[in-house]
């Protein structure tokens, strides 16, 4: 597409969802690259990496979504001072320009509010105090209002007003789906598939198509072929009430916590009717419709269907009503056909209906051309009619659908509602819908009006208009929202002489796009801080986590052989036999069980793995022992285990060894010892308790596996919930983004290696012999690599489950096989030591061996501090070229 | 009723089969965790001696010494290093060396003589799994090489009993018997887990289990699909795991009953299946339930006797590890697999193990609804 918008002004992009308007944005913004053509902005290529870090602090960008680019849990004031520091604004400065910012916006009272706690409309505000903390000469909002009640979207506009009049040089460019909304603009792109289908002001949109309104405007623009099928809706009036209600719901009350969701609501639906329940995103019309549903019980409240109190457990209610939730809740994975017919089988219908039904309702829902299609394929308008075959396909007599048509275009809505209708005046199905379109309520026969939790009034659309005595819907509902917010325009005007010195300063921040600036780095640490400090199940997770891990780890995998149970078939039961099995039942590894009664016990015992050792006493053995006969003693091992079983023989042969030279010094005072002594020392641990062995081992796992996990979620979170944006189009550096980020991680991590020191000390009681301050500094450069490895991983995973399982594994594998934890690096072979080589782990488990078990210090371990501080500025490095500044 | 009930579980779980199927990726997982995986933990990483690095400081250059220090050789032991006493330490510090061996000047001499000379050994202990196995061994060897040099004889002087010391179950003590079959227990426990918990928390995400409350479902029945389709798929890559991988591949003989084995690990599956419906009814999101599944599976997969016996570890370990439904499981594959144990010494296990699993399944269940409902709030 080709298309030169002019500057400024306000200019709108129209059209419904999917159709390249947020696609547009991003590339003027420079958030996301250009695959082929050019995008000038403001005079320059924006596809040219020096001009982009140039201009971006003259662009200011809010993502689609509501609050996209905040931080829930960050308060409103650590927001915007967030992006104050992100352009390298002083302290003074930002509070000045914050306190300005709060108070024209209206969100001064809301100031220490968390972001995730403000209604859709304030978030949207704060979105654009954000936006607008660095005075940008381009402002480019991607629709702003969507979701939002009308009085906060009229309070929005007259905010932008308000900004444009002070600033008039300031071009701000909106995407929205709001028809009504784009009438105020100054120029105007329609855009449908990726092509620009009309340009030019509102009016002379509507003058070239001949309509009245926008919506219809547009619908003109569309090609042939789509507008065919399009007629104007009627809806023919109601029959008469015959006084049966199929909803009814008195005091319904819905508490989380201490937040109130639904505050007292009662309404009555007549069998039939089409009622609409409109309202702003997150007023409590879901969580209403949940109660009704059964799926929430009411806190208080009742909710009664066709007369009877609805009852989670009542299966035959559920038969009656038809349900379709928000996100369409289809099964994405299976065809058309498929997710009809499995539908039609949860209820029961018998297989002759259940053919005809399903083929009657892809015909009248024209889904036969898609039926072998997997219904996440399908395009938005498709997969939503399908949405409703599903829910109607057991021929409810009530339907319950929320917000069914968000994000659909003019022309599939229209069809959907004509659908609607033929349901309702033919069939005669009750229908309780919710929405936030104005016009789409206009076509219910009685509506609701619903702001936070309570319902402000209902009536007909035009009862409603009439008791306010305002012309359009949306008038009345502002006229009631501002009864009942009591609150008055926000204050917008400025102190001009106020103004006048920030203009002043402004000049001094602007030119701050340096390489490399300390303030935003410590800026994106400050708020990783926050914000982790706020997540209590991540919090926990780097905390007690490892805590947890050490006390499995040292106690669990203990190499220990010991609480060996073993008995004897004693076949001879003399003095001499009785003597053999009290020398091993003597030694501290094995325990004395029941004897053993015959072959068969024996096979029976081992089986069963009640004993590691059975040892055969032949007949005899006294008498042939006392004639130096040579008896032979036999032992049964228990090999299900290789390494128990290995340990067991070495232990028996010693006992036995020991147990006949002590027979021979008794009988002829001769020792019989050995050609030669083999004088064994185990050094570093000398009682061989595996717990000596282990502390020193799980340590480094530790910290690689949780630091790292940590660092790599900490960065994807951001690409998937949204805010990652934010270093796309703001003047931060990747180096800049990446040590910010990791410094709070470093923080954490070290925290952890205090807690595993205290722990190694008091649970486990393994003394450090060596230098507490080598092991600390070692620790510290470690988790500086390990937290590296979690950066490096994040840049090459896009979703917070493929960067835990995904650092889980390329963590673990390598510190437990290859870095000398159970065999050493130098016993590796192959692939397998040079991974060895290239791992910080092998040599922090050289350091931590080294000072907990074999008292060594700084000087003994310099190799090893040399190697781990190589891996940083690698680390680092690597994951500053693979990180994209900008979207793909 | 009842039957409309059973068919309702079967209809959902065809479709958690179809949805499976559609998810490439877990496929693939789901495959190498029963081929490659086993494969790769068997003969990869083991507790046996192998390579194990060896210095000797040989101040007696004789014949005999230089006899002993030859005697060792792969795949037991790296070729010896020649040190001196002041590199040894050196060695042993910096974890170059595992084991160091000194064998004094007028070794030989001293021996022909019969006056008994030290040789001294030096051991890492740092490394439990081969300290005491190497140190056995070393001391055999050298042994066996001076007793053949005197008399001819490895074993040397005749003892007045005889001890015959013979392995049941694995006469040869083969790590690859034991890892390979240890693995396929774990990847069951990992991928069943996994693969519940997460498809619960897809569902949830994508609303389509609040769309199953609201139609005429019960959570028992939307619990029982998840826990057949997903198991199934389980069971099927077990028992490939054991007649081609463990059998063929790795050529590890099986001495019990297969079915019984199979039968078994299905009961398994229903009890690690709840764990994993549990968990996703904590869990808000997919991440969380990373972690959670993390911070479960490890202790699971290390303190239920798979990877280091039960009796060593600590009384409280054992008693808590009863609870989990892995203890019993490892047991009675250990006892089937390798030491052919029929139900009649297995029973008392698999009862427990269903038990366990049924505690956790009702939990689940009691918190299903709750879960669902509250999660988009």
């Amino acid at each position: 597409m080709d298309i030169a918008l002019p500057a400024g002004c306000m200019v709108g992009l129209i059209g419904p969802d999917g159709v390249g308007k947020s696609s547009l944005l991003a590339l003027v913004s420079g958030a996301r690259m250009i695959q082929s053509g050019k995008v000038e902005v403001l005079g320059g290529d924006i596809g040219e990496r020096q001009f982009r870090a140039s201009v971006q602090p003259r662009i200011a960008y809010m993502p689609q979504g509501l609050g996209k680019n905040l931080y829930p849990t960050l308060s409103v004031f650590e927001n915007v001072d967030f992006f104050g520091r992100l352009f390298g604004q002083s302290k003074q400065e930002r509070e000045q320009r914050i306190d300005e910012l709060l108070t024209s916006t209206g969100l001064e009272a809301f100031r220490e509010r968390p972001a995730a706690k403000l209604s859709g409309g304030m978030k949207q505000k704060l979105g654009l105090c954000c936006a607008l903390i660095h005075d940008p000469d381009l402002l480019i909002l991607d629709e702003p209002t969507t979701g939002v009640d009308p009085l906060s979207r009229r309070q929005f506009w007259e905010l932008i007003d308000t900004i444009r009049a002070r600033r008039p040089g300031m071009s701000v460019l909106v995407a929205t789906a709001y028809m009504e909304e784009a009438e105020r603009f100054d120029w105007l792109a329609a855009m449908d598939a990726g092509k620009v289908i009309g340009s030019g002001t509102p009016a002379e949109l509507r003058q070239q198509t001949g309509q009245k309104t926008l919506d219809g405007a547009f619908i003109q623009l569309l090609p042939e072929d789509r507008r065919q099928a399009h007629h104007e809706l009627v809806i023919p009036p109601r029959k008469a009430d015959d006084g049966v209600f199929a909803i009814e719901a008195e005091n319904l009350s819905q508490r989380f916590g201490d937040f109130t969701a639904v505050d007292h609501v009662s309404f009555k639906i007549a069998q039939g009717e089409i009622f609409g329940f409109l309202g702003s995103n997150g007023c409590g019309k879901t969580t209403t419709m949940k109660m009704l549903t059964g799926l929430l019980p009411p806190t208080e409240g009742e909710a009664r269907l066709f007369g009877k109190t609805v009852d989670a457990r009542d299966l035959e209610t559920r038969k009656q009503v038809g349900y379709m939730s928000q996100a369409f809740s289809l099964y994405g994975e299976l065809t058309v056909r498929a997710n009809l017919d499995l539908h039609a089988r949860l209820f029961h219908l018998p297989d002759a209906r259940r053919l005809t039904r399903v083929g009657e309702l892809m015909q009248r829902f024209g889904l036969e051309p898609y039926a072998d299609k997997a219904a996440a394929e399908l395009p938005l308008g498709i997969r939503q009619r399908l949405s409703l075959a599903v829910a109607v396909v057991h021929e409810p007599k009530l339907l319950i659908l929320d917000e069914p048509t968000s994000g659909v275009d003019p022309i599939a809505r229209d069809e959907f509602w004509t659908l609607l209708v033929e349901l309702s005046r033919q069939q005669g199905v009750t229908i309780f819908i919710s929405t936030h379109f104005m016009n789409e309520a206009e076509r219910c026969d009685r509506i609701s009006l619903m702001h936070a939790g309570k319902v402000l009034a209902s009536d007909t659309p035009a009862g409603i208009c009439q008791q306010r005595g305002k012309e359009t819907l949306e008038e009345a509902f502002i006229s009631y929202l501002e009864e009942a917010t009591g609150a008055d325009k926000p204050n917008v005007t400025v102190n001009p002489k106020k103004q006048a010195k920030i203009d002043v300063d402004r000049n001094t921040s602007r030119t701050t796009a340096s390489a490399f600036s300390l303030r935003r780095l410590l800026g994106y640490a400050y708020r990783e801080s926050l914000e982790l400090r706020r997540d209590p199940i991540r919090l926990a997770f780097a905390l007690l986590g490892s805590v947890l891990l050490m006390f499995v780890l040292g106690f669990g995998i203990s190499l220990d052989v010991e609480g060996l149970r073993f008995a004897a078939l004693d076949r001879d039961q003399s003095p001499e036999s009785r003597a053999y099995i009290q020398n091993i039942a003597g030694s501290r590894f094995f325990i004395e069980q029941a004897p053993i009664l015959d072959d068969a016990d024996l096979d029976r015992r081992m089986i069963n793995g009640e004993l590691a050792l059975a040892i055969d006493i032949p007949a005899n053995f006294g008498r042939d022992l006392r004639r130096s006969h040579w008896p032979e003693i036999g032992v049964w091992i228990d090999g299900a285990m290789p390494f128990r079983g290995e340990t067991v023989r070495g232990y028996v042969q010693g006992l036995h060894l020991g147990y006949v030279q002590q027979l021979v010094l008794e009988a002829t005072g001769i020792t019989t010892d050995y050609p030669v002594n083999i004088v064994s020392r185990f050094r570093y641990n000398q009682d061989v308790k595996s717990i000596y062995a282990m502390v020193p081992a799980v340590i480094p796992i530790l910290l690689i596996f949780i630091p790292a996990i940590l660092m790599a979620l900490g960065v994807v979170r951001e690409k998937e919930l949204g805010s990652i944006t934010n270093l796309y189009v703001t003047p931060v550096t990747r180096l800049e983004f990446l040590l910010g980020k990791q410094l709070p991680y470093i923080v954490v991590a070290l925290v952890s290696y205090v807690l595993l020191i205290v722990q190694s000390q008091l649970m486990f009681h393994v003394p450090i012999k060596g230098s507490l301050l080598a092991l600390s500094f070692g620790a510290f450069l470690y988790i500086i690599a390990t937290t590296g490895i979690g950066l490096l991983i994040s840049t090459f995973t896009s979703t917070q489950i493929a960067a835990l399982f995904g650092t889980a594994i390329l963590t673990i594998l390598p510190t437990v096989s290859f870095s000398g934890l159970t065999s050493p690096v130098a016993a590796l072979e192959g692939i397998s030591y040079w991974i060895g080589q290239f791992f910080p782990a092998s040599y922090f488990l050289i350091i931590c061996r080294g000072t907990f078990t074999k008292a060594l210090g700084f000087a003994d371990l310099l190799p090893q501090f040399l190697a781990l501080a190589a891996f940083i500025p690698v680390l680092t490095l690597l994951s500053v070229a693979l990180l994209k500044k900008q979207e793909k | 009723m009842r039957l409309g009930s059973l068919s309702n579980i079967y209809r959902l779980g065809l479709k958690e089969l179809k949805s499976l199927w559609a998810d490439k990726v877990l496929l693939i997982l789901i495959c190498w965790a029963f081929t490659g995986a086993i494969y790769t933990a068997a003969t990869g990483a083991s507790v046996e001696l192998r390579n194990a690095p060896i210095a000797v400081v040989d101040e007696d250059r004789s014949p005999l010494s230089r006899r002993i220090v030859d005697a060792f050789y792969p795949p037991y032991f790296r070729l010896p290093q020649q040190a001196t006493l002041a590199e040894l330490d050196q060695g042993m510090d910096s974890g170059r060396y595992n084991f160091t061996l000194i064998i004094p000047a007028n070794f030989q001499h001293d021996v022909q003589a019969g006056r008994q000379p030290d040789i001294q050994l030096n051991i890492d202990a740092t490394i439990m799994s081969q300290a005491f196995i190497g140190a056995t061994y070393i001391k055999s060897i050298a042994l066996g090489e001076v007793n053949e040099y005197l008399t001819g004889k490895r074993d040397g002087a005749e003892t007045p009993i005889k001890l015959t010391t013979r392995v049941r179950f694995n006469p040869n003590l083969t790590g690859v018997w034991f890892g390979g079959v240890m693995e396929v227990i774990n990847n069951v426990t990992m991928l069943t887990i996994i693969l519940v918990g997460a498809a619960f928390i897809r569902e949830r995400e994508h609303g389509t289990i609040e769309h199953l409350l609201v139609m005429p479902l019960t959570p028992f029945e939307i619990m029982m699909a998840k826990i057949w389709a997903n198991g199934l798929a389980v069971l099927i890559g077990v028992t490939f795991a054991l007649l081609v991988m463990v059998q063929q591949v790795l050529k590890v003989p099986i001495a019990g009953s297969l079915p019984l084995f199979l039968a078994s690990a299905a009961c398994y599956l229903f009890a690690a299946a709840s764990i994993g419906i549990f968990l996703g009814t904590l869990a808000r999101s997919m991440p969380q339930l990373g972690l959670l599944v993390i911070l479960c599976i490890i202790p699971l997969l290390l303190l239920s006797g798979g990877v280091t016996p039960r009796e060593s570890m600590p009384a409280i370990v054992q008693n808590i590890m009863l609870g989990a439904p892995t203890t019993y499981f490892v047991r009675l594959a250990q006892g089937i697999l390798y030491r052919g144990a029929g139900l009649d010494v297995v029973w008392r296990d698999l009862l427990a193990m269903t038990g366990v699993g049924a505690v956790f399944f009702n939990i689940a269940l009691y918190r299903f609804r709750k879960a669902v409902t509250q999660s988009q709030v």
